[in-house]
Parts: structure tokens; C-alpha cells; sequence
């Protein structure tokens, strides 16, 4: 049961390699057949041509925003996870996902997405931050998986209800059916746009959760331990708390509910660095972004005339194995 | 000058007192033992020695200087506090958890280097948890795993270390174990504070002791002062007997007084 545990350097630089690998993979293949050194060259010289147009204007910006949103909730997982001490913790399923997705289809609804670029993100990280806020009122001191998993239930219940208003009242059918698949959760035809929407609230709630991996480790021992040892348990709580909504808040925005990354891929990654919570974290990230990149290439291959949803794929796939971890730690469920 | 000096401390959680003018101090050399019964208090005011809560009234002084004006770090280098049922929520090696104890060393991107690794060695040396570095600290008996949490404090080389309840739940060879550590590690410039319910234990490994009663200082002072078997009725409820040989001061517990708890 027990992995060595591999040196930090070398599973990051291994996992970065992995994750460059996989997305010349992505970027080389796709619903049509054209010839990369063609494109590259076409760019090159300033050519703009069918191939060229294809690899930078279609694959690149949808590989990079899989890779950025896969990073946001592999890392996000693996934060909120260490926050909570508590493995089942996920943006999906304590509903943070859902608050951000509510805050985006408020502003799709009202139609303010064209008033400023940070309209959708912004609203997607109030969304989320009220989500996070909520769970942690919720949860509060106590551990049990129990009460966490039943605080989920709730907000996202709220969450959707209030989603389910707006779709009530949407402005026509065309609008509704826009929202519906947009919260079916996909990278599919974004362009550069919403990687610069969600690169900067990403980079900030990366920074902001990455910054707190000292003190997920002394959290390991319990919050009073944390605070002997010096950390300000209130602050870098809100801290990961605001790093957490700002980077989800933002993947959701431009990409709508892709669950269960968050959950599956700490889960995999724990054992490789020794269930050390800072070690887990980055290498979360790009296991993330390797996972939803992959999921993203399985989406387009299996396509026929109707593309399958992203966020179809990794809950059809993430979901059993949420149930797989209730089954296996049901008798030590409190 | 005390190590740690403590005057007047007035706490109180949502509204309800649970200190009330105590007053307390260690000299370096020390080894302290703060006894009292359930809810008296003892918790509470080793969390206010240790700077993770601040009292509603009174000082508390550090080496001279106001424990609330000492950063959080340096804070954390000069004393250790070694919580009540101390565990580890994910399953770390052993070796892990004591290198949790560098932590007020390290900077934030920092991983641990050759100095952390002398004392984290030093530590487990001194708490005998060496053969089992790589074990999973989860997996470890209640008492491997209270000297592991003890390896973490001594990794971070504190002059003070406050423990709360440390024997509680152990076998005697390990609540001798624990105490005999602690006993070693207060002396010449170095001390200790230490919550007891086993007052046979506070009387042979202590040097002072404090007992507390409905968060008040009931008395204080040296083994032979406060153990009394009028003091243990009158603060406790239970006629004790209370032997003293070469060997050193055992008291037992031998009925309640009365119905209800004092």
C-alpha cells in the first residue's frame, strides 16, 4: 500500500514532461487531418492558412484552456482536501462548482458578460466564494465526512435551484438550450478570449493556494498545533479559501461544471508524495492538467455528429469512483 | 527571572468565566505539573501559556518580554505545545511528523536540508522513535504514536514545552517513558509545563504544582504543599490515601465524598 515516496523535483519535472508530451499529442490530432510542419511554418512566415487558422486559432486555445482549467481543480481538490483534512473533499461535490456556474449564468442571464472582461470570472468567484463561505459555516471544526458530504448536498441543491430560476425565466429557448449545454461543462470552440478571461483569477487563486502548503502540512497535526507553530490559522484560511473560489470561479466561467477531477486526482497523486499535502498540490496541478487533456482527446475521438460534453466524460467516469471511496471507507465513515 | 510569568489572567469562552485571577510561573529547570479535576480550567490556561489564545486580563510574560508582542514565529521556536490526543490526520511516516517540528525554521518555499535533518535525527534519538522512522504514524500504538508527537516538539529545540495531558490513555511503561523525557529535557536553561490527572506521577516527576479548581488557583507550590489529603477532598471529592516512602509520593484515590462532584 505504501509507495517510496519519490523526490519532489523529479515527479514535478517527470510530470511536466508528461503534461508537454500530451499536449503536443492533443494539439496533433483532431477532427481533421492536416499537416503540423505546415502550420508551424505558415505561422511562422506570417501565412495564414487552413492549418495554421486550425493549430492556433482551434486546438491550441482549447488544449491550453483544458490544461488550465484541469490544473485549477486538480490543485483546487487537492487545497480544499488539506483544508478540511478530509479526502472526499471536492469543488463538485461541496458545491463550489455550482456557485460559480450560478454566478456566470446570473451574468449570461442579465446579459453583462460584454460590459468588461472580468464581468464573467468576477461573478464566477463571488458565486464560488459564497459556496466555499457556506461549506465552511456548515462544516465548521468538525471532520466528519458525513456532515461535509450533507453541507454539499445542500448547497448545490440551492445552487441548482437558483440555476433552474434563471433557466425558468431565460429570455427564449435558444438562450436556455446555451446555458444547459454551457453547464454540461466543455473547452470545445473557445478561442484566446477566455484564456485571457481566466488566466489572471487562475494565476492569482494558484498563487494564493500554493503559498498556503507550508500550512497544510502543520494543519495535518490539527488547527491548535497549526497555530503553535505560527501560522495564523484565520488569515491563510481565507486565504485558501479565496485562492480556491477565485481559480474555480474562473475554470467554471469559461468552461462550465467539469466534476470530479478534483477528487480523483488528489486521490492518485497522495500516495506518490508520501500524503504530504504541500507536495501534493503542485503535482496536482499537472496531473490535472494531464487528466483533463486527455479526457478532452477521448471526447473528440469519441465524437460522432453530436460532441460529447466534457464534463459528461469525467462524471461518467469520476462518479463510480466517488462511490468506490463511500464503499471503501463506509466503516470508518463518522 | 521567570521564564514564563503570568499574572492575573482573567479568560472567558462565549461569555462563560473559565479562569479567573491566576497567577503562574516557571523558572528554567523546571518541571511543572498543572492538576486540577475535569473542567477546572487546566487546558484553557496552558492554550493562554502557549500564545494560540490571549486572555481577557493580565500579562503574560516571556523571558521578560510580553508573550503578545513576540512574532508568531519566534514564538513558535521558544515554546512547543504538545495538544491533547495529539494525531496525525494523514497517514505520514513517522519521520515526517517529527520534521514538522523545523517548520518555524523553514521559509515558505523551502524544503528541509541537512541542518533540519541533524535535529529531526537528534529528536527521535531522544524520544527513542528511531526504529520506527518510516513506519506510518497512523499505524502506531497510542503510546509510540504520543513519542512521536513529542520527537516533533523536540525537533524544534523549544526552551519550553507544554504538554497537555501527555500520559493520558498510555500504558505505565510508556506514561514513565513520557515522563522521564520531559523530566530530562527541563533542566539547565530549558523547563516544562505539564497537565496530570495521575497525581502519583505529578508527585514523583514534578518539581511545582498548581491546582486549579473552577478555574481558580486553588493552591500552589511544592509536591508536599498541595498534595494533601485535605486539599484532594476539598478540590476533587474523594478521600485519598497519600503514602510517602524513599521511593517517592503515591496517592490513591479511595472514595467520593458525598453525592455530587465539589
Amino acid at each position: 500500500m505504501i509507495l517510496k515516496t519519490i523526490d519532489t523535483r523529479l515527479l514535478n519535472v517527470a510530470l511536466l514532461i508528461v503534461l508537454l508530451l500530451v499536449l503536443a499529442l492533443v494539439l496533433s490530432v483532431g477532427a481533421v487531418d492536416i499537416d503540423l510542419g505546415k502550420a508551424l511554418d505558415d505561422a511562422w512566415h506570417h501565412r495564414i492558412t487552413v492549418e495554421s487558422l486550425i493549430l492556433f486559432d482551434i486546438r491550441l486555445p482549447r488544449a491550453l484552456l483544458a490544461a488550465l482549467v484541469g490544473a485549477t481543480l486538480g490543485l483546487a481538490g487537492a487545497a480544499l482536501q488539506g483544508l478540511l483534512r478530509n479526502p472526499l473533499a471536492e469543488p463538485g461535490i461541496v458545491g463550489v462548482s455550482n456557485g460559480a456556474a450560478l454566478g456566470a449564468v446570473l451574468v449570461f442571464y442579465y446579459g453583462l458578460a460584454g460590459f468588461a472582461w472580468f464581468v464573467l470570472p468576477l461573478a464566477g468567484l463571488m458565486g464560488a466564494l459564497l459556496a466555499v463561505l457556506c461549506i465552511f459555516l456548515l462544516v465548521g471544526q468538525s471532520r466528519s465526512t458525513i456532515t461535509l458530504i450533507l453541507a454539499g448536498v445542500a448547497i448545490n441543491a440551492i445552487g441548482g435551484a437558483l440555476i433552474a430560476l434563471a433557466l425558468n425565466f431565460a429570455a427564449s429557448p435558444y438562450a436556455m438550450q446555451e446555458i444547459l449545454f454551457w453547464l454540461l461543462g466543455s473547452v470545445a470552440n473557445r478561442s484566446f478570449r477566455e484564456v485571457q478571461i481566466a488566466l489572471p483569477f487562475m494565476l492569482l487563486g494558484w498563487g494564493m493556494i500554493l503559498y498556503c502548503g507550508r500550512f497544510l502540512n502543520a494543519l495535518t497535526l490539527g488547527e491548535e498545533t497549526a497555530r503553535s507553530l505560527g501560522f495564523d490559522v484565520l488569515r491563510l484560511r481565507l486565504m485558501l479559501i479565496m485562492g480556491v473560489a477565485s481559480s474555480v470561479g474562473a475554470a467554471v466561467s469559461v468552461a462550465g461544471n467539469i466534476g470530479f477531477i478534483g477528487l480523483v486526482v488528489p486521490h492518485l497523486v497522495r500516495p506518490f508524495v508520501g500524503y504530504e499535502p504541500r507536495r501534493l498540490l503542485f503535482a496536482s496541478a499537472l496531473v490535472g492538467a494531464v487528466m483533463l487533456l486527455l479526457a478532452d482527446l477521448t471526447v473528440q475521438s469519441l465524437s460522432g455528429s453530436t460532441e460529447m460534453k466534457l464534463g459528461v466524460i469525467t462524471s461518467l467516469v469520476g462518479a463510480p469512483f466517488f462511490l468506490l471511496l463511500i464503499l471503501k471507507s463506509r466503516n470508518t465513515l463518522q | 527571572m521567570s521564564l514564563l510569568n503570568a499574572t492575573g489572567i482573567d479568560y472567558h469562552i462565549d461569555r462563560i468565566p473559565i479562569l479567573k485571577a491566576i497567577d503562574f510561573h516557571i523558572e528554567p529547570g523546571e518541571l511543572v505539573g498543572l492538576i486540577g479535576p475535569n473542567g477546572a480550567g487546566k487546558s484553557s490556561l496552558l492554550r493562554l501559556l502557549t500564545g494560540i489564545e490571549t486572555p481577557d486580563r493580565g500579562e503574560i510574560r516571556l523571558n521578560g518580554y510580553a508573550l503578545a508582542d513576540i512574532s508568531p514565529q519566534q514564538r513558535a521556536r521558544l515554546l512547543g505545545y504538545l495538544v491533547q490526543g495529539a494525531r496525525a490526520y494523514w497517514p505520514f511516516s513517522v519521520e515526517k511528523v517529527v520534521g514538522l517540528g523545523r517548520i518555524p525554521y523553514q521559509k515558505w518555499w523551502r524544503q528541509s536540508d541537512a541542518q533540519d535533518q541533524l535535529k529531526i535525527d537528534q529528536a527521535m534519538q531522544t524520544t527513542e522513535t528511531l526504529a520506527y522512522r518510516n513506519r506510518i504514524v497512523t499505524t502506531l500504538s497510542g503510546g509510540e504514536q504520543t513519542l512521536v508527537m513529542l520527537a516533533r516538539i523536540f525537533a524544534t529545540e523549544n526552551q519550553l514545552i507544554l504538554a497537555d495531558e501527555p500520559v493520558a490513555a498510555l500504558d505505565p511503561y510508556h506514561q514513565l517513558h513520557v515522563m522521564e523525557i520531559l523530566r530530562q529535557h527541563a533542566s539547565g536553561p530549558r523547563a516544562a509545563v505539564v497537565v496530570l490527572h495521575d497525581l502519583s506521577l505529578a508527585a514523583r516527576f514534578c518539581d511545582r504544582l498548581y491546582l486549579l479548581s473552577h478555574g481558580r488557583l486553588e493552591c500552589c507550590g511544592s509536591v508536599g504543599e498541595v498534595l494533601t489529603g485535605e486539599n484532594i477532598a476539598r478540590v476533587y471529592g474523594v478521600d485519598s490515601q497519600i503514602e510517602c516512602s524513599e521511593k517517592g509520593v503515591s496517592v490513591t484515590p479511595l472514595n467520593r465524598i458525598g453525592e455530587h462532584h465539589p
